[in-house]
Parts: structure tokens; C-alpha cells; sequence
């Protein structure tokens, strides 16, 4: 039973600290959910491919667009890859519905605690935050709705981009070079390591990381290249000091025509 | 056993109300001023630590004077109300409306129950989605709401700085004209200058979150 906010603020309620996910299981709203034993799950959206890479002075992360739910395309402009708040972005590849919803109380838990508190989390405080929700979603990983999301974003203390990866459980990586998660991922990770070195700029990382993402596509069937004639495109965003930014499509348009040309 | 003494309900309030007087007169006021372009929330603070102006949600701000952990009480219940109402439900459907009717809800059964009341007064601002007719409310110690248009004061000197306010504000003011009229009104309330400004803005500009603390450089120095 959810204790619905309304009436006088609960300020004698025990109080949860400065964690959004504490708040919600005090009043019985947490977002998870068990299944019963031997039950089948329904087949749900799955969404595919997504990368991070640094360069100097930042992190680019990237997602394709497609959500496959068994052989089929469920969705063809899904969006994969959300910022978290000012200087961070997540992506997310697995079961569609969970990840979107992770995501959303991800944003949520980062902005309630910098409210809080007066400061943001630390980047690093952030990445293990996430870890613990992915580790929340354990009992649903054992039905087989996986989630696993790729963390980037620009650590204001060592002025420099950071990629963190996670397994299933709940296991937080950081990467020096790139990360990459979902279907396509080993792909994209071997096209990354061919062309990879210290000292790319911003926008030889979003080609790079576009280029990586047709890779993929060209031998993942559950990854989408970019659909010029449609005009699907991958999402990219771009994080340094100044914080996250959201590559136009207007800018990813030509850098994913050079992708699709010269991938073979 | 030992039978309390019968205190009649009108000397109760009276001195409760009279308590959490004094104790808000000591401490400095704040004022909240509409410009061309948001709202602004000027403090006098001369800490740099303790915040008496906060962001509560994308387009509220809270600011409160008094007792500092009191007020701090409410701000968090206020932040947890905001964001529990924003997630289970849509962002849009936060309002300072919503939020100043909680605060005087809790304010009002603390006066009554507790006691002591609360020694503090808060106030909300939002910024309103076209532009034009902001919106401002005050909650007294005892919880009652006011509604207030284009500026308003709260703390010991409240009703001073109205009053200069209402001679000094004038509609479409710029940010710069706007931090002059809010400082020559406590420079006229309190006979005195300032010991150090703590201000933020409500802007349209700021995207999704409008709330922006205003650096020391952007604040005219005394």
C-alpha cells in the first residue's frame, strides 16, 4: 500500500536520508518486483547496442535505435541513451520497460540528492549507485529480464571523462579506453579497439563511436544502423566540463552517412 | 498526581504566537522580486554555507527564515513532497500551490499540537509557464497562507520591506534593476547596510531547471 503524498508534509516520519530509492521503500513504492517461482515471463522488448568512449577532455556515449523482442523490430526509434543530470549520461541495453524505469529513478535519485544536500554525488558516488540498482533487479535477471547499463560522464574532480560498465549482478567496472553493452556490443568493442588511441578530439570520438554502432549493425540483426531514408539516426551525447550535450541531429546526420559509407 | 494548570485557549495562542514572533524578528529577512525575465530571491545572509534559499523542483523555489533547523525541516519535507509527487506521478503535476498548502497544513498542526511552534516563515516561488504573474506565497509561523503578487517579504522586517518594495518595484524590471530595488529596500528597512547577500533566480533561461544561485560577482557589493 502506497502512502499517496498529500495532507501535511510527514516531517515526524522517520527520515530516509538523502536517498530518492530509500524515500520510495519507506512509503511501499520501490519499484520492485518480484515473480513467482516457475512462472514464464511474457517476451518483452529487448533494446540492443550501446558504447561510450573518452577522448581528451571528455566522454561521448552513443545508442542505436532499435528494440527487437524475439526476431522481431518492437521499436525503431527507441531511445537508449538518457542524460542522468549535468555532467552524466546513462545508457541501457536488456529488457526495454525495466531499464527505462531504472533510468528514470536514476535521474530522479541524483537530482533529490543533490536538492538534499546542496552538492551533486561524486561520479564515482553516482556509478555505485547505479551498480546497487542494477543489483535490485537480481531476482528478475534469474527470470531472464536482464538490464545492464553503461555509466559515462566527467568527473569535476580529476577534470577528465569516465566510463564505468556493469555486469548483471551488480558489478561496476571502470574503463580506461571504452565500454560498450547489449547484443551488438562485442562488434562495436573490436571496431573500437582497431581504431582507438589517447588524445582523440570530441568529434573524432562521435565518429568513431557512430561508426562502431554500424559496425555492429552491419553483422547484429538486433542492432539498427542509421536509417538515413527514414531518418533514423543514432543518439549520441557528448559530456566535458561544460556538461552533457545533445548531438543535433543535424550534426549526427553527416557523420552517420560517412559511417555507413565507409564501413564495409 | 499532580492536575496542570488551566491555561484558556486565547492566552495559549497568544503567547505561542507571540514566541515564534520574537524569535523570527531576530533573525534577517528575505524578499522575493519579479523581473523581466523570472523571479529573484534576495537574503541577506552573511554566511556562505548555510543556505536560506533553495531549489525545491524545476520551477519552485524555497526560502525560509527563523530558526535555521527548523526551516531546513520543512525545506527537506518539502524537497522529498516535490520529487516523491514528480515521480509517481508527472512532473507537471508539482505545484507550488500543492507544496504552500502542505507547508501551511504541517506549519498550522505544529502551532496548534507541539509546545512550540515553529519560530519561522517560509516562502515559495514559481515561476509561471508563460512568463507573467509569477507566483509568490508566504507561510506564517502559524500556518497561514498568503497569496502574493509581484514581490514579497518575509522575516522580522517583513512589513518594512513591503512597504519600500512597493515604492521601489515597478514592472518589467531588469535582473541588475531588480538585485538594486531588493538591496535598497533592506538598506531603507534596516536603516543600515548589508553584511552579505545570498541570491538566486527563477529563470526560463536555466532550461528544465530554472533555479540558479547567483555568483558573488553578479550581486552588487555593498
Amino acid at each position: 500500500m502506497i502512502d499517496r503524498p498529500s495532507g501535511p508534509l510527514p516531517i515526524d516520519a522517520p527520515v530516509p536520508g538523502s536517498s530518492f530509492t530509500d524515500l520510495l521503500e519507506s512509503i511501499g513504492a520501490a519499484p520492485a518486483i518480484s515473480v513467482p517461482e516457475g512462472a514464464s515471463i511474457p517476451s518483452a522488448p529487448e533494446g540492443t547496442t550501446v558504447l561510450a568512449l573518452r577522448y581528451e577532455g571528455g566522454v561521448v556515449m552513443a545508442g542505436d535505435r532499435r528494440a527487437t523482442e524475439g526476431h522481431l523490430v518492437a521499436h525503431r526509434r527507441i531511445r537508449k541513451v538518457f542524460p542522468a543530470d549535468k555532467y552524466s549520461a546513462v545508457a541501457i541495453a536488456g529488457t526495454a520497460g525495466l531499464a527505462i524505469d531504472m533510468v528514470r529513478l536514476f535521474q530522479v535519485e541524483l537530482e533529490h540528492y543533490e536538492k538534499i544536500e546542496g552538492v551533486r554525488l561524486s561520479l564515482e558516488g553516482k556509478a555505485s549507485f547505479l551498480a546497487r540498482l542494477v543489483r535490485s533487479q537480481l531476482p528478475m535477471a534469474f527470470q531472464g529480464l536482464v538490464v545492464v547499463p553503461l555509466f559515462a560522464g566527467f568527473d569535476e574532480r580529476d577534470d577528465e571523462g569516465k566510463v564505468y560498465t556493469f555486469d548483471v549482478v551488480g558489478g561496476r567496472y571502470e574503463e580506461i579506453e571504452f565500454g560498450s553493452t547489449g547484443s551488438g556490443s562485442r562488434l562495436a568493442r573490436s571496431y573500437l579497439r582497431t581504431v582507438y588511441e589517447q588524445g582523440l578530439s570530441g568529434e573524432e570520438a562521435a565518429a568513431f563511436a557512430v561508426r562502431a554502432l554500424v559496425s555492429a549493425a552491419v553483422e547484429d540483426t538486433a542492432t539498427g544502423g542509421p536509417d538515413l531514408r527514414r531518418g533514423i539516426l543514432p543518439n549520441v551525447v557528448r559530456i566535458d566540463q561544460d556538461g552533457v550535450e545533445e548531438l543535433s541531429d543535424s550534426v549526427i546526420g553527416p557523420i552517420a552517412e560517412t559511417a555507413v559509407e565507409t564501413i564495409r | 498526581m499532580s492536575i496542570p494548570f488551566y491555561v484558556a485557549p486565547e492566552q495559549l495562542v497568544r503567547d505561542k504566537a507571540e514566541f515564534a514572533r520574537k524569535g523570527i524578528a531576530r533573525g534577517r529577512s528575505i524578499v522575493a522580486v519579479d523581473y523581466r525575465d523570472g523571479v529573484l530571491l534576495l537574503a541577506e545572509n552573511p554566511s556562505t554555507a548555510l543556505h536560506k534559499v533553495s531549489e525545491v523542483y524545476d520551477r519552485i523555489a524555497f526560502a525560509g527564515v527563523g530558526k535555521y533547523n527548523e526551516f531546513e525541516t520543512l525545506r527537506k519535507a518539502g524537497v522529498r513532497q516535490a520529487d516523491l509527487m514528480g515521480y509517481l506521478y508527472s512532473r507537471d503535476d508539482v505545484t507550488a500551490m500543492g507544496l504552500a498548502t502542505a507547508f501551511a497544513q504541517t506549519l498550522g498542526m505544529i502551532f496548534t499540537r507541539d509546545p512550540k511552534p515553529f519560530e519561522t516563515e517560509i516562502l515559495l516561488a514559481e515561476l509561471s509557464e508563460d512568463g507573467s504573474e509569477h507566483r509568490l506565497f508566504r507561510v506564517t509561523y502559524d500556518g497561514t497562507l498568503f497569496d502574493e503578487r509581484s514581490f514579497v517579504a518575509i522575516g522580522g522586517k517583513a512589513e518594512e520591506l513591503t512597504e519600500a518594495l512597493g515604492e521601489l518595484w515597478s514592472e518589467g524590471m531588469s535582473l541588475e534593476e531588480a538585485l538594486e530595488a531588493g538591496a535598497e529596500a533592506f538598506r531603507r528597512a534596516e536603516g543600515r547596510e548589508s553584511e552579505g547577500w545570498e541570491a538566486a533566480v527563477l529563470d526560463q533561461a536555466n532550461g528544465r531547471r530554472t533555479f540558479r544561485r547567483l555568483e558573488p560577482g553578479e550581486i552588487p557589493t555593498p
